[in-house]
């Protein structure tokens, strides 16, 4: 349907159409956000010996962070007075549109995704690659030590992370043929990436972790030593936005992982009969999963060591895994 | 080149890693600390001033203030001083009370310092599983004295109440329990890599700089110098236990951390013996309503979650001390930190500051 919209002449029915269609994404990320955070203040509190939110929304607290939201619109705006107004205000925006732009990219299914881009792998990456900005422009705007501190050492990560990243996923590349996420889907109908390219995996997940923010990579808000980094300056509404990017993407990047590693949508043999949106599902909430349980145990990795571990080990083996790739793959063309 | 130039930053009083009201005026250089001035005084409340007023049994809940994580050693070592001045026999059922409290308070010490150190680091879930522990030890405390934090249970010459009935029994139900604990804390942390990087050489100081800079406690005992007060110069009933002193060699956080995990085992230790021995009969000797203690002057000092913790009391034998005085452990053990952050990276910050494990009520006295 997508596709006889894209050749279509344009015309306010087929601007109305997307539009209809992005406010629905929006709605489903929105959706995610709400019910990712507190699955993963459940999950937390489950491993902490803790209930996580029971108050807002019944026992199991499922308006807790519709509530928080709420807290977070209604609150006072602040601007410091010595910050750098403009930027102070445009960074958040920075840091939240890829995360929104990136989604348009992702298959979910094999019928739902809104734009089939032959490079989309490519064009995550790029556009991923902007919200670093974001948080270096929060992080400078704010004229507060510890947030630029933070701000820099998120550019440093951003750096170091992005290019292994990037290099574990050649491997998949090269054995796919393409750059387009749906063909890489296709590709993996009889086995799964993940099998295929293990190192690349690994290099993948502790890469995206690091991409993300998250435990044990989150420096740039390294809230015992930096208080909260680049966005210590920020309240309300700027400051969900901040959030608000930070589990889009993390909504991005376990559909990515999912996508790239996991097989998307196929099923596992004899069990086809399950839809494909289910077995998505459940390979994303896999994936998210993990990314929870290891914020739970890991403490923070020190900066200096985190330069060091993403140029001399990650990228070493993804620069590794590469070469191993072509050549198993040239051996396999020769016999 | 670039003109660059050195930033001040202040870490603290409000930061969420000082502890309680810390500050730290750093220079950094990039992320490099060039300079480290601690501030201090911002907890003080004149306890030694006010002591100078009071009756002694009346300054006794004031020693609960200074170091909150253990109280029970505070209140000890000023009864002890008093006890001292007096030559006052103790009933050995106080005595045994007084060991139990005490070490019952070093373990529940050692539990918040990993917790929070852990969270310092950046793990968090440690955090809660010291303080389901230490709950526990908090009950059994509470079901003793009546509070959680500041317990005012000693008395010159004894404790206040006996114990309630089947509290021994619960101690030593808790200490088989604690060992088990202690096994998954090894294996959740001890091992990780993250952690044994972000410490292993990190604040190192020789054997001779600990002696100048008159550390005690694990921070001592870290770099080699077998010293605790418990052993080399045994008070109350320290002697009947069979215990051990852990030292390393290295002087780094790492190996103060190893010192402290190996101080809870042989605090068990003690306790299960002292459960063992328990003995009936009084808790309170005879002592006058009012203590008054003899002419003369007295210092006596005891080893403390922290390290060497000191009473000095001048009496002129009035009801009120003349001066009264206490070496504080965190206040010594805190002049080393500016020393061990020049020239380091300022996410060791971090790490430096909770290895010495310090108390604000104590440093501020």
């Amino acid at each position: 349907m997508i596709k006889d919209l894209l050749h279509s002449t344009p015309s306010l029915l087929n601007f109305g159409i997307f539009f209809g269609l992005a406010v629905l994404l929006l709605f489903v990320v929105l959706g995610f956000v709400t019910y990712g955070i507190l699955s993963e203040r459940k999950i937390m509190g489950f491993m902490q010996l803790r209930v996580g939110p029971n108050q807002i929304g019944g026992k199991w607290g499922l308006l807790q962070t519709v509530a928080d939201v709420l807290k977070l619109l209604i609150k006072e705006d602040t601007i410091p007075k010595k910050a750098d107004k403009p930027l102070y205000i445009l960074a958040p925006v920075i840091a939240f549109a890829p995360a929104f732009m990136v989604l348009a990219a992702l298959p979910f299914t094999d019928a739902f995704q809104f734009a089939d881009i032959g490079v989309g792998l490519l064009y995550y990456m790029a556009i991923s690659g902007i919200s670093t900005i974001g948080i270096v422009t929060a992080g400078w705007a704010s004229n507060n030590k510890y947030s630029l501190i933070g701000g820099m050492r998120a550019a440093a990560q951003m750096i170091s992370y992005e290019i292994p990243l990037v290099m574990s996923l050649v491997g998949i590349v090269l054995l796919t043929g393409s750059l387009n996420l749906n063909e890489i889907v296709a590709a993996q109908e009889k086995v799964w990436f993940i099998f295929l390219q293990p190192i690349a995996f690994i290099v993948f997940f502790i890469a995206s972790v690091a991409e993300l923010n998250r435990v044990p990579f989150d420096l740039p808000e390294a809230e015992s030593e930096l208080v909260a980094g680049y966005h210590v300056e920020y309240s309300g509404f700027r400051w969900a936005f901040f959030m608000l990017s930070e589990y889009v993407y993390m909504f991005a990047m376990a559909t990515l992982t999912t996508v790239l590693f996991l097989g998307g949508w196929n099923s596992i043999p004899f069990l086809d009969f399950i839809p494909a949106a289910i077995w998505f599902g459940l390979k994303f909430s896999a994936v998210f999963y993990v990314l929870v349980w290891i914020r739970v145990t890991f403490p923070r990795i020190r900066a200096d060591q985190l330069m060091e571990f993403g140029w001399k080990v990650l990228l070493p083996v993804a620069l590794a895994n590469i070469f191993l790739t072509a050549l198993i793959k040239e051996l396999i063309n020769l016999f | 080149m670039l003109r660059t130039e050195e930033m001040l930053l202040n870490v603290g009083p409000q930061h969420p890693s000082t502890h309680g009201v810390f500050r730290l005026v750093i220079k950094i250089d990039g992320e490099i600390i060039k300079e480290a001035t601690p501030v201090i005084g911002y907890l003080h409340r004149g306890t030694e001033k006010l002591a100078e007023n009071l009756q002694y049994t009346q300054i006794i809940p004031y020693t609960d203030r200074l170091d909150y994580l253990a109280a029970m050693t505070n209140n000890y070592v000023l009864c002890h001083a008093v006890e001292t001045m007096m030559e006052m026999e103790i009933p050995d059922r106080a005595e045994y009370l007084r060991v139990i409290a005490m070490e019952l308070g070093r373990v529940a010490s050692h539990l918040v310092w990993w917790g929070t150190y852990l969270l310092d680091i950046g793990a968090t879930s440690p955090f809660l599983y010291a303080f389901r522990e230490r709950e526990m030890i908090v009950n059994l405390l509470t079901e003793l004295s009546g509070a959680r934090l500041t317990f005012n249970y000693m008395r010159v010459g004894g404790v206040k109440w006996d114990a309630p009935e089947d509290w021994i029994e619960k101690v030593a139900e808790f200490v088989p329990y604690m060992r088990e604990q202690l096994a998954g804390y090894h294996e959740l942390v001890t091992g990780n890599e993250i952690f044994v990087n972000r410490v292993k050489g990190v604040g190192t100081y020789t054997k001779e700089e600990a002696l100048q800079y008159s550390l005690s406690g694990a921070n001592l005992r870290c770099t080699g110098v077998n010293w605790d007060l418990r052993k080399n110069e045994p008070y109350s009933i320290y002697d009947r236990f069979n215990f051990d002193v852990p030292t390393r060699t290295e002087g780094d956080a790492f190996s103060r951390y190893h010192c402290r995990m190996e101080e809870i085992e042989e605090s068990l230790k003690i306790l299960e013996q002292a459960v063992e021995q328990f003995p009936e009969g009084p808790v309170l000797a005879k002592v006058p309503k009012i203590i008054k203690v003899p002419k003369g002057e007295a210092f006596v000092r005891i080893e403390s979650p922290r390290g060497e913790i000191g009473c000095y009391i001048a009496s002129e034998g009035k009801k009120e001390p003349y001066r009264l005085k206490f070496r504080r452990p965190s206040f010594y053990n805190l002049q080393i930190l500016p020393k061990l952050l020049e020239g380091e990276n300022m996410s060791n910050l971090i790490t430096i500051l909770g290895a010495i494990d310090i108390v604000l009520g104590e440093v501020d006295g």
